[in-house]
């Protein structure tokens, strides 16, 4: 019994089948739309470049092929583990052996007076991103408030459009929890090369209406900010309450172990609800990304299928803006110490961070080769120095690394 | 419309029609072809969609750009000459009977 329907729940289903799993399964879920990638949806999707249809993670006939009962639409609202049974809101019980949580995360509302008028979006699933594509058509001014991957992603599509968009950051910098600040320098040129301003340090005091739509935005500075539609990407919280209500333990997430089980072992939890531990990250820690949900969506199938096996993967991330794909690879939070390769002015950049004198994370802006050994590198622990990943005359590929596992 | 071949590393052979502009991975997915994963969504992240391409459509087909050969490199089945990424490889109507063989496992 797989609860959601996103690439975590949708890889746990594919991977059981692959797997040789032969019981029955079912993936059920809130969203009415069968499973489907969600990167797309604030970048080709909002632009147009991809529809519905093309960012399915499989056509509808997949399901029945591979024998997953699949229920979208269909919300849990209980869970009895003494049972073993799920409790959905149309009614009626669902039995399981093994049940996964999959749920995802919810997005962070804006806690500022005018927050609820329409015109202030947010976004995540696909029937929130067609009506976001629809608004951002309609709109002349935008203020996407939140400098991380969504609200940049978003930006720069609304920018690309021919929009006056402002974006309205609370820290100092862009993406600075995840980036060097030569990163986030970085983008922030590249979006006010297109004309998109930034504006950083400074929050959102309220949202002014007109008619119950949105007209402007108040920030902490003095400015206020002309807008017909404003775009919130402040990160999101995870669904716990299944979980909470249940009786599972809750951390930053549904708190799991090295296995991604909950300490109910016929109970998984795994994306973006769940916290686990991990290597790479020095500790434990809750990831919202596709390698993520799919990686541990692999390990769990396998360990349903019976053959148990512990979550390792290396994290990686991506996001793209306008032409610029930023790669990254490893966990940087926690580093001491950050060298570079190549340089901003080129456009061909990498940012080693170091932590204790140890390779964790790798950052690349059209430098591939940088991403993928670098993966390799943090992968396997490769003793290497932040002198050695700044000097361009030594090759990183003739460092010893072990094969890649995904 | 153009045709598209997959082969699997086990022999079996699945043609699907593919209109002009999607990619073969893209193709492959559609009509529920085993053995393309996909994972990434076709943006040259992953290496879960590598194929071998059969070698008289290499000269059809534009180079890969250096992200895919960045990726070839951590493919789960060693690159060889004629690999590709299937999210890279565009439909034309110059393609039409591409025959692409797919690696044993891709992760």
């Amino acid at each position: 019994m797989i609860v959601g329907t996103g690439q975590a729940g949708f890889q746990t289903a594919a991977s059981l089948r692959s797997e040789g799993y032969a019981d029955p399964i079912t993936l059920i879920g809130e969203e009415p739309h069968i499973p489907y990638n969600r990167p797309p949806l604030s970048k080709g999707f909002v632009l147009g470049t991809q529809d519905a249809e093309s960012i399915e993670l499989r056509p509808v006939n997949f399901y029945k092929t591979h024998q997953i009962n699949l229920l979208c639409g269909e919300r849990v609202v209980g869970i009895s583990r003494a049972e073993k049974q799920i409790e959905i809101a149309s009614g009626g019980n669902l039995s399981y052996d093994s049940l996964v949580l999959a749920v995802g995360a919810s997005n962070r509302r804006l806690p500022v007076p005018g927050g609820d008028l329409d015109g202030v979006l947010y976004l995540r699933s696909l029937a929130e991103a067609i009506f976001i594509k629809k608004r951002i058509e309609e709109a002349q001014r935008i203020v996407v408030i939140g400098g991380g991957f969504i609200g940049l992603e978003l930006a720069a599509v609304a920018g690309a459009l021919g929009k006056n968009v402002t974006v309205i950051e609370a820290l100092p910098r862009v993406m600075a929890r995840v980036v060097a600040p030569i990163i986030s320098e970085f983008f922030r040129e590249l979006h006010t090369g297109r004309g998109v301003k930034i504006l950083c340090g400074a929050t959102v005091t309220e949202i002014h209406g007109a008619n119950g739509t949105v007209k402007e935005v108040a920030v902490s500075d003095g400015s206020v900010h002309s807008a017909d539609l404003v775009l919130v990407g402040i990160g999101v919280v995870p669904n716990i309450e299944l979980a909470r209500d249940a009786g599972l333990a809750i951390s930053n997430g549904i708190a799991v172990d090295e296995y991604l089980q909950t300490e109910d072992k016929n109970i998984f939890a795994i994306g973006d609800c769940a916290e686990f531990p991990n290597a790479f990250a020095g500790g434990r820690v809750r990831l919202e990304s596709v390698q993520n949900a799919a990686d541990q969506a692999q390990c769990i199938a396998k360990t349903i299928a019976g053959h148990r096996t512990k979550y390792n993967s290396l994290p990686w991330f991506w996001t793209d803006q306008y032409e610029i794909k930023l790669q990254m690879a490893g966990i940087s939070a926690g580093h001491d110490r950050v060298v570079t390769r190549g340089n901003a002015e080129a456009k061909k950049l990498s940012v080693f961070y170091f932590r204790n004198g140890k390779l964790i994370a790798v950052d690349s802006i059209n430098r591939p080769v940088d991403h993928m050994i670098g993966r390799k590198l943090i992968a396997s622990g490769a003793s290497l120095t932040p002198e050695e990943c700044a000097d361009e005359t030594v090759d990183l590929k003739r460092i010893p690394t072990d094969p890649y596992v995904h | 419309m153009p045709k598209v071949i997959y082969v699997s590393a086990a022999g079996l052979t699945t043609e699907v029609e593919a209109p002009v502009g999607t990619t073969v991975m893209g193709a492959a997915l559609k009509n529920g072809v085993e053995g393309i994963l996909a994972e990434c969504g076709g943006v040259c992240m992953c290496s879960t969609c590598h194929v071998f391409v059969d070698e008289k459509f290499l000269p059809l087909i534009p180079p890969a750009q250096d992200t895919e050969e960045a990726v070839l490199e951590i493919a789960a089945i060693e690159r060889r000459p004629n690999s590709r990424l299937s999210c890279q490889i565009k439909v034309t109507d110059e393609l039409n009977g591409l025959i692409v063989h797919m690696p044993e496992k891709q992760r």
